[in-house]
């Protein structure tokens, strides 16, 4: 095979690309039209095929070379991004949230954003963007040199030239594919489309190269293993420090990397896709890992030595005769630094457009105003502007990787130029982790991480890269500026014999870290930059209630005529319909007729988004802030929100205090209305009872002495009709006493009748008194006749009358086949109290409040004889006596509790109540 | 500003999700720890070979992309939860101290 077959086969391969992402590109602006959204193209298959970019050349060829060296350690490089994803649940969501709120275009844009639109920060981390790349565009351009060269022993090309050419035709090819439009989102279909072809075709073409290699070469699996045992040598053995610090790094890469940021968080258009690439991701690297080592293990033992290891992939099956296979192959390692270098570019080009030639040019345009000269106005007039920096930038980053590999000799090992933009780009870790999780970062704290771990990289790694005697001075290597060894580039501070690769990354890091920390402990951070940094870290609190006071920008209104400026400025960055249809929702939503909204900070806020789409959230806030000046949010209005915020809440709390207090009072009432009724349904059920027990009496002394008045009654019948009414008389009149009694003791006008006695004696003649009650049965007394000796200074008679009525009533009411009436006695600080207890039925719930009041009866029958006045009148005896008696629920039967003091006092009787 | 204040205890399924999510975070952190094994191995003399600790280290790869599979379903569901259910403690709202 010669070049005359792999240049058209490689321009066939570009060419198809292209039909792929202008068809895609075609397909989706169809569906935009028709107001869908492009299902397919944005699947979670292709999100993670897209994301496959992380496998450059540097993969395809540099890892079978990298195995070949040095075992395998080539593996870390894709074991850290598979724990990134796999724990996705931890930085990777966020980060995506972020970046869909914020409408993020960069890593550059997300971390200025973060740190108070600062675009010193922007442009900070797009040098080092810039810088940190050119290393591996130049690792693609080399593979795809080495793979020409490869093939065409004696070519007529020079490899430097070669890689000219190709660095030539992917810069316009990008240009051509990334710079169509400036997509709100900054998402490019058509390229997407075509990286996630590319990612199939590079998977094919290793697995096809792998499976060959194993079962076609070799005798499967096990003569795998057995080959690599006996090719096994020292170098393979792992190493601890690089294997940990590796996988760490490679982790650290795949979120910092431009391209992978473009892939991972500006493309993404659903974060559910994350869930997919968290395995799916994973699974695609597991696959392009799995045949390294054996291609490696056969390129050793099968190739002649001193053949270049990076090239096995290329080089076995073209020495063995299988061209078919070769080409594949060829074709795979070209599709994958193709995609490397299109959508790196594309990133970077975002970057410095968005960070640097447009601030620029803002700066120039403010100074021309300033000198009087017309500000220019037509419309996309700087959406042209924008897109060429873009189309400039394209063109300066790959003409920058091509003077990288042209000055660094294009000799090196793959993986060893890759890690040096790795390392470069882990510098921005620290201020990453900080935006998103830190409220306290701020901006000075980044610019002097990002500063101090920029410099030391290049001082440490990415200068002695290109070689001694190159960029630095050989003495320089060895001795140390000025001959100060503690600063050698390779042994900062005197750590010497660590490998530099390791000790670039540990000091670089490091010292980023404790400036970023320091700068942050020490600094304040402006109101912006404060709003920022809720927005990040609280993203997903804010998400809830999307509008969260003291989370915008802008504070206060701007001018109305000032919204026709902002009108003019959105046309020329957005085009005209774009910004004619945003600020006709804008002003409808708003309720207002026309184009120009009312511009409140809300407004304000939604448009800086919307151009910060396109521009990054640094320079749409400088733009903004230029026509507006002067309402940006100020420390004064968030301690203002803050502190109204603290006032409604106290509000909140007072009025829920006032409310429970109304509920408690209401539940008061409420209560108290309901024992009134209760009493006045008493009331009228007693006065048919008290007619009704005052009738039966008289009605009988009625009767027998209209008998007596006849004249034919024997002197027997008078003296037994006599006897009745005398009974009945008496009857009444004890009623009669009763209501009197009570009437009086609830007046308080008794007069008690205070005496010495002992407790015993008064329970003594209770329970005589009561035996002659009916039903006369057996009734078991229990007492304690130790606890009973206790002396009473009290109206013992009032007292004996209420042990009297509880002993009567457990006797006619207790409904126990064997009634039996414990009665407990016990004297603690001075009072004495006295359980009834019998082993009835009890007392229901409901009822144990109604039987104190006067009348109340339970059992509506006439059987209890008396007229339900017994418990309320020893409820108002106790009461005299300075007591009380209660029902006491839960001792297995009727049970009240009489308590009164043992010694009365004058004053402690219901009159002092 | 106090922010709202998290339930303290949870419906069932709920509960469920949440330890759903902390399995997720603490997959990595068991990789790592595996990732490593092989350092320790290599340590002496007569360390294992490199064919062993490809196998090892390529079927490790595998069961952490199996768990990540069986992993994502459920937390797919969880990314965006009913509008009904209780705000999500797993980042507790934080205020400008860190408190």
């Amino acid at each position: 095979m010669t070049l005359n077959i792999l240049v058209p086969a490689a321009l066939a391969y570009v060419v198809f690309l292209f039909v792929i992402a202008s068809l895609a590109e075609r397909r989706a602006e169809r569906l935009r039209a028709e107001g869908r959204r492009p299902r397919f193209l944005r699947s979670p298959v292709v999100y993670t095929l897209s994301l496959s970019v992380y496998c450059t050349a540097w993969t395809f060829y540099g890892a079978v070379g990298y195995a070949a060296r040095s075992g395998l350690e080539f593996a870390t490089i894709y074991l850290g991004p598979t724990l990134v994803f796999i724990g996705w649940w931890w930085i990777l969501r966020k980060l995506v949230r972020i970046g869909k709120a914020q409408r993020v275009t960069s890593i550059a844009d997300l971390v200025s954003s973060r740190y108070g639109k600062s675009n010193a920060v922007g442009v900070l981390v797009t040098l080092l963007a810039v810088t940190a790349t050119m290393p591996y565009i130049a690792l693609q351009l080399q593979s795809i040199a080495l793979s020409f060269g490869a093939f065409a022993q004696g070519a007529p090309l020079a490899p430097r030239q070669l890689a000219m050419w190709v660095a030539a035709g992917l810069a316009v090819f990008t240009i051509l594919f990334g710079t169509r439009n400036l997509d709100a989102n900054e998402q490019h279909h058509g390229v997407v489309t075509a990286i996630a072809v590319e990612a199939v075709v590079k998977l094919v073409a290793l697995l096809a190269v792998g499976i060959w290699v194993v079962w076609g070469l070799l005798d499967g699996p096990s003569d795998i293993l057995a080959r690599m045992a006996a090719a096994e040598r020292p170098d393979w053995a792992i190493q601890p420090g690089r294997w940990m610090g590796l996988t760490f790094l490679a982790g650290v890469a795949v979120l910092t990397l431009p391209r992978m940021f473009q892939v991972l968080v500006v493309e993404n258009s659903d974060e559910r896709h994350l869930a997919t690439a968290s395995w799916a991701f994973p699974l695609y690297l597991f696959a392009m890992s799995l045949f390294v080592l054996p291609i490696a293990v056969a390129g050793l033992t099968l190739l002649p030595s001193g053949m270049n290891p990076d090239l096995f992939v290329l080089t076995l099956p073209h020495a063995l005769g299988q061209n078919g296979l070769a080409m594949l192959a060829f074709l795979g390692g070209f599709s994958a630094a193709t995609s490397m270098v299109i959508i790196a570019a594309i990133a970077l080009a975002t970057m410095v457009s968005n960070h640097i030639v447009v601030p620029l040019w803002l700066t120039s345009r403010r100074r021309a105003a300033a000198r009087g000269l017309a500000p220019m106005r037509e419309a996309g007039e700087m959406r042209g502007l924008v897109l060429n920096a873009r189309r400039l930038s394209i063109a300066g980053i790959l003409a920058l990787g091509y003077v990288y590999f042209a000055v660094s000799g294009g000799s090196r090992a793959l993986a060893a130029i890759g890690l040096i933009s790795f390392a470069g780009m882990a510098q921005v870790l620290p201020a990453l982790v900080g935006a998103l999780y830190w409220r306290g970062a701020s901006r000075v704290g980044a610019l002097a991480g990002l500063v101090t771990g920029a410099l030391v990289w290049l001082y440490a790694l990415f200068l002695p890269s290109f070689g001694p005697g190159v960029l630095m001075s050989a003495s320089l290597m060895v001795d140390g500026p000025f001959g100060l060894s503690w600063l050698r580039p390779h042994a900062l501070f005197g750590v010497a014999g660590l490998d530099p690769l390791l000790h670039a990354l540990f000091w670089s890091l490091s010292l980023n870290a404790a400036a970023f920390i320091a700068g942050s402990l020490v600094s304040f951070p402006g109101p912006i930059e404060r709003v920022q940094s809720a927005q990040f870290v609280n993203v997903y609190d804010l998400e809830a209630q999307t509008e969260i006071p003291g989370t915008r920008g802008w504070s206060r209104d701007a001018a109305e005529n000032e919204a026709e400026d902002l009108l003019a400025m959105s046309q020329q960055l957005l085009g005209a319909d774009t910004a004619q249809a945003f600020f006709l929702a804008a002003a409808k939503g708003q309720g207002r007729s026309g184009f120009l909204p009312d511009p409140t900070p809300d407004f304000l806020d939604r448009l800086e988004r919307e151009l910060a789409g396109s521009v990054g959230a640094a320079t749409a806030h400088a733009m903004i802030a230029q026509i507006v000046g002067g309402r940006l949010v100020t420390v004064e209005d968030l301690m203002a929100v803050a502190s109204e915020t603290a006032q409604i809440m106290e509000h909140s709390a007072q009025l829920e205090a006032k409310s429970e207090e109304l509920a408690r009072t209401a539940r008061q009432l409420r209560e108290a209305n309901e024992m009134l009724q209760r009493l006045s349904v008493q009331k009228d059920s007693f006065l048919s009872q008290i007619s009704h027990e005052l009738r039966t009496p008289m009605t009988s002394i009625r009767a027998f002495s209209e008998i007596l008045m006849d004249d034919e009654v024997t002197p027997e019948e008078i003296t037994r009709y006599a006897q009745i009414i005398q009974d009945e008389s008496i009857r009444l009149t004890r009623l009669l006493d009763d209501l009197l009694d009570l009437s009086v003791l609830e007046n308080g006008q008794v007069n008690l009748d205070i005496r010495t006695a002992r407790l015993g004696d008064l329970i003594e003649r209770a329970v005589m008194a009561s035996n002659s009650v009916p039903p006369q049965r057996p009734f078991t007394i229990r007492r304690q006749p130790g606890g009973e000796e206790i002396a009473l200074e009290t109206d013992t008679g009032r007292l004996t009358q209420v042990f009297i009525n509880i002993v009567t009533n457990a006797r006619k009411y207790c409904d126990a086949p064997e009634p039996e009436l414990r009665i407990n006695t016990r004297l603690r600080a001075g009072r004495v109290s006295v359980d009834f207890i019998d082993n009835g039925s009890g007392i229901p719930k409901e009822s144990q409040v109604l039987i104190f009041e006067k009348f109340a009866r339970l059992t509506d029958t006439h059987q209890a004889g008396g007229a339900g006045l017994g418990l309320a009148i020893c409820r108002e005896i106790m009461h005299n006596l300075g007591g009380d008696i209660a029902y006491l629920p839960g001792q297995g039967g009727a049970a009240f509790r009489v308590s009164f003091p043992a010694r009365l006092r004058k004053g402690a009787s219901k009159a002092a109540r | 500003m106090k922010p709202p204040r998290a339930p303290l205890f949870l419906e069932r399924k709920t509960y469920r999700r949440r330890r759903l999510m902390d399995a997720a975070r603490i997959l990595p952190v068991v990789g790592f720890v595996l990732i490593l094994l092989p350092v320790l191995w290599s340590g002496g003399d007569e360390g294992l070979s490199t064919a062993t600790e490809a196998l090892y280290l390529f079927g490790l790869w595998l069961a952490l992309v199996v768990a990540a599979f069986l992993l994502s379903g459920p937390l797919r569901k969880a990314l965006h939860p009913d509008p009904d259910s209780p705000p999500d403690p797993a980042t507790p709202p934080r205020d400008e101290d860190g408190r």
